[in-house]
């Protein structure tokens, strides 16, 4: 069973049903699948071994008992360092939580242990998810597998790098303006950012409250929906969790495989998502799939959304207005490190401007004082009462798109993966990443996106965006599932099967990180 | 149309309790000035007749019943304090002595 870590967890999930293979078997060859090539890829913050195989030993004797269990049951799955594990330190990529382990389970982590999942441990992330690209990670960059020299995307690129090289079958991610979708696009996953309130918060680091939301980071659509079952749904704990009854989101992706499941869909092209600002093999590859779409079927629509040019602006208003007052919690007394300044007086207020000095990285300390000058008297009506009209504007753009189709299709992101240090020195260009991203947060609507092909000019995955109306959620999973399957049977082979094999003894010599590795 | 000062950043970060030097002060300077310049398109839009959105899918009243349920214990709350005292946080001094 070499081959065990390249299957889908829906796969591996029969196989642990009918008993061949046990969950202590698939555990231990993501371990030593992360033990062989983690040290080039750096997906992961902290690897929970034994705690990870004593769990799986857990699942294999209730299975062996009789019990019922849920589908995944003995599926390993990586987790997001934004979320808090009572049992593996919780950084979210930052120095001044180094070391941190919180006292209590974020509720999405708790429900994966619950269904019998079995975290293997922590993956790297931008600073608190302030990145595309986890060059803002305290701990060093996740590199992505498909090419050392390139970013995974970000922040969630610890997440990404870990599915499809093969790590781990599953992972948590979160997403706050892409941090799911975009390290998809760029790594030939798949990526989902449920709406905004359908998967709890609780326990996940916050960097901005109403932008969030923690989804499922997989290799294939169903796989995506399974997860999804696990986490979703309302959680007391969370106030902005939604309390609708969700239908199955697996139900959803395979009925999405049914033939013709796509004649008829109404697919909106959005106008100011295209065109444009896009790398010429990220608009060819989505020009071929809505070939693929129309000819399967689908009618394909153009839609305008007048306000997403303003999606951007609004958004790097918002969030630093939210993250500056979230990361005010970040103080040197309850949790994460203290540091003394140098001389002076030792009072609680100096010692904490130090702490904070010493403990945030270049990009938590850009966007703090952009949120604390966006809420600043005099300046915040200009701005950020100004960026939560924009939002209202967004919102009502996908009202009237909404009306006359029943998803709509952008390219993930505007370029493949780019080079680590490209957009170092010019914040508003790692911020133009997002520009395809940014409005289904802000409007808080449903985002996935899965892999649509390579680009010609650098063999690189692009990503296909697929939004559907707030509460749709189930949408996405079914047409997801029939585009994947419409494109895989055009290639004739999973993108994933396109990457390069990292063999065990490859290693990223140019790297820098050392003893970096591991937030532990 | 943005003039952000080096003044003006370090009263920012002041006020945000992060003690940045001379160097970041600068650099943030004059970065926070081309950000805000980028952004401030949203006024463009931003007529009085729209109204504003602070949260995307709007919850009101969201309660639950007065009752006592389990929580962290002394020593979980504690956990992960970089000081304590017994059974609580110990902190530097609150004022200064002058």
């Amino acid at each position: 069973m070499t081959d065990m870590i390249k299957l889908s967890a829906a796969t591996l999930s029969g196989l642990l049903t009918d008993g061949s293979v046990s969950s202590v078997e698939v555990t231990q060859a993501h371990l030593d699948r992360i033990a062989a090539i983690d040290t080039g890829v750096h997906a992961f913050l902290h690897v929970s071994g034994e705690a990870a195989l004593a769990a799986a030993a857990r699942v294999d004797a209730r299975r062996a008992a009789g019990e019922a269990l849920g589908p995944l049951a003995g599926v390993p799955i990586a987790i997001k360092d934004v979320l808090a594990t009572i049992d593996m330190p919780s950084t979210a990529g930052s120095k001044i939580l180094e070391g941190w382990i919180p006292p209590y389970d974020a509720t999405v982590v708790k429900r994966v242990r619950d269904a019998g999942l079995i975290p293997l441990g922590k993956t790297n992330m931008d600073e608190f998810a302030m990145g595309s690209s986890t060059e803002f990670s305290a701990y060093g960059p996740t590199h992505n597998p498909w090419d050392f020299d390139r970013i995974p995307g970000g922040s969630g690129g610890g997440s990404a790098a870990a599915v499809s090289s093969f790590e781990a079958p599953l992972a948590l991610g979160s997403d706050t303006g892409g941090s799911i979708r975009q390290p998809a696009a760029v790594t030939g996953s798949v990526g989902v950012k449920p709406t905004y309130g359908g998967v709890s918060r609780y326990g996940s680091i916050a960097l901005a409250s109403s932008l969030d939301q923690v989804g499922p980071v997989t290799r294939t659509v169903l796989d995506a929906a399974l997860l999804h079952d696990v986490i979703g749904g309302h959680d007391p704990l969370d106030s902005t969790s939604l309390t609708d009854a969700w239908p199955s989101m697996a139900a959803a992706a395979r009925s999405g495989l049914a033939d013709g499941a796509l004649k008829g869909v109404r697919v909106g092209v959005v106008k100011e998502l295209s065109g444009n600002g896009f790398q010429a093999g990220v608009a060819q590859r989505f020009t071929e799939t809505l070939a693929l779409l129309a000819a399967a079927g689908a009618e394909i629509v153009e839609v305008s959304a007048p306000n997403f040019e303003y999606a951007i602006a609004a958004y790097y208003l918002i969030l630093p207005a939210e993250a500056s007052s979230n990361l005010a919690r970040f103080d040197s007394v309850r949790f994460g490190i203290r540091v003394n300044p140098e001389g002076g007086p030792l009072t609680s207020e100096r010692v904490m401007a130090a702490t904070r000095d010493a403990g945030f990285g270049p990009e938590v300390k850009r966007r703090i004082i952009l949120g604390t000058y966006a809420l600043s008297a005099g300046y915040y009506d200009a701005y950020y009462g100004s960026a939560q009209k924009v939002r209202t504007l967004i919102q009502r753009d996908f009202d009237a798109a909404f009306s006359k189709v029943d998803v709509l299709v952008s390219p993930s992101a505007p370029t493949t993966a780019f080079k680590f240090g490209e957009k170092m020195a010019d914040p508003m260009a790692m911020y133009l990443n997002d520009v395809t991203t940014i409005p289904a947060n802000l409007a808080g609507v449903p985002g996935m996106s899965l892999p649509m092909g390579l680009a010609p000019e650098d063999g690189l995955p692009v990503g296909l965006q697929i939004m559907a109306p707030a509460k749709m959620d189930a949408r996405l999973y079914s047409f997801g599932a029939a585009v994947e399957a419409l494109l895989e049977a055009s290639w004739g082979h999973t993108l994933l099967s396109q990457a390069p094999e990292l063999a065990p003894t490859e290693m990223y010599t140019n790297a820098v990180f050392t003893s970096t590795e591991g937030a532990v | 149309m943005s003039e952000i000062t080096a003044e003006q950043v370090a009263h920012l970060a002041n006020l945000a309790r992060i003690d940045l030097s001379s160097e970041e002060i600068s650099r943030l300077t004059l970065e926070l000035g081309q950000i805000v310049d980028s952004v401030a398109k949203v006024a463009e839009v931003a007529t009085p007749d729209v109204p504003a959105t602070s949260h995307p899918m709007p919850l009101t009243n969201v309660f639950r019943a007065d009752t006592v349920v389990p929580s962290l214990t002394v020593e979980q709350a504690l956990s992960g304090a970089p000081d304590r005292d017994g059974d609580k946080f110990r902190v530097p001094a609150i004022l200064d002595e002058e």
